[in-house]
């Protein structure tokens, strides 16, 4: 793929944190609804299979509940948003990496 | 339902959480009303939340109904209110008032928590646009 060699995994990277901060967002929405399982990515595993070019399905896992609660809800919220927090905080960086392998690309075709 | 955005997910997690409000908000409103008859007397409302799943494991939540409690209104003997009946009883509101200040303070904390999760996607997202600029 021509956009691996350019932006290397950052790419592929930025999609992952994008798709976990949807989950991150569907687990905060649903802390008041009765018998939600919360669910997370595993990023790690997540950009391996990727790069192997398989389906990221087989990193998302049911969160494991610090203490449970009477209706089977288990969105915790202190740990849903230091992972959003965490989480945002990745995908800025992966951003920043990207844009300055954009703009040594930009100059180099521009001879500068 | 085929594909939620972040502002598809927090944006209708932040509805349901206004009904929620609403809700909370009549029941106040009520509570300390009395009626002439105990089908007459005033029920705290409650929404019932719901999970609702796209095709790629997000979700968001919607208000499935709204119920209401299954307590009691409390007779009072009180035969010079008006609307008593021919025993001198009205019943008065079945709300808990305490209950619904604790979940107005939750669902205040709920909604902050969509909002503040949909300014952060927003930024990310503008940030996106900018990209090598």
């Amino acid at each position: 793929m021509a956009s691996e060699k350019l932006f290397g995994l950052h790419a592929t990277a930025l999609q992952l944190r994008s798709q976990r901060m949807m989950m991150l967002a569907s687990n905060i929405a649903n802390a008041a609804t009765p018998n939600y399982k919360a669910r997370d990515i595993d990023f790690a595993k997540a950009l391996d299979l990727a790069q192997q070019g398989a389906s990221t399905e087989g990193a998302i896992s049911y969160r494991v509940p610090v203490q449970a609660s009477l209706d089977g809800n288990t969105v915790e919220m202190a740990t849903e948003q230091t992972a959003y927090a965490e989480n945002a905080l990745a995908y800025r960086s992966s951003l920043a990496f990207l844009s300055g392998r954009i703009n040594t690309l930009s100059r180099a075709l521009k001879g500068e | 339902m085929s594909n939620f955005s972040v502002f598809d997910i927090s944006g209708r997690a932040m509805s349901a959480q206004l009904v929620r409000l609403n809700t909370t908000a009549s029941n106040l409103a009520n509570a300390g009303t009395v009626a002439g008859s105990e089908a007459g007397a005033f029920r705290s409302l409650k929404p019932v939340f719901r999970t609702v799943m796209d095709d790629h494991g997000r979700a968001t939540v919607q208000i499935d109904q709204v119920t209401t409690s299954k307590m009691a209104p409390s007779k009072r003997h009180d035969p010079s209110n008006p609307l008593a009946d021919a025993d001198g009883n009205v019943w008065e509101a079945a709300v808990d008032s305490a209950a619904e200040l604790v979940e107005m303070v939750e669902t205040a904390r709920q909604y902050q928590n969509n909002v503040q999760v949909l300014e952060t996607a927003k930024g990310l997202i503008n940030e996106t646009l900018r990209m090598g600029q």
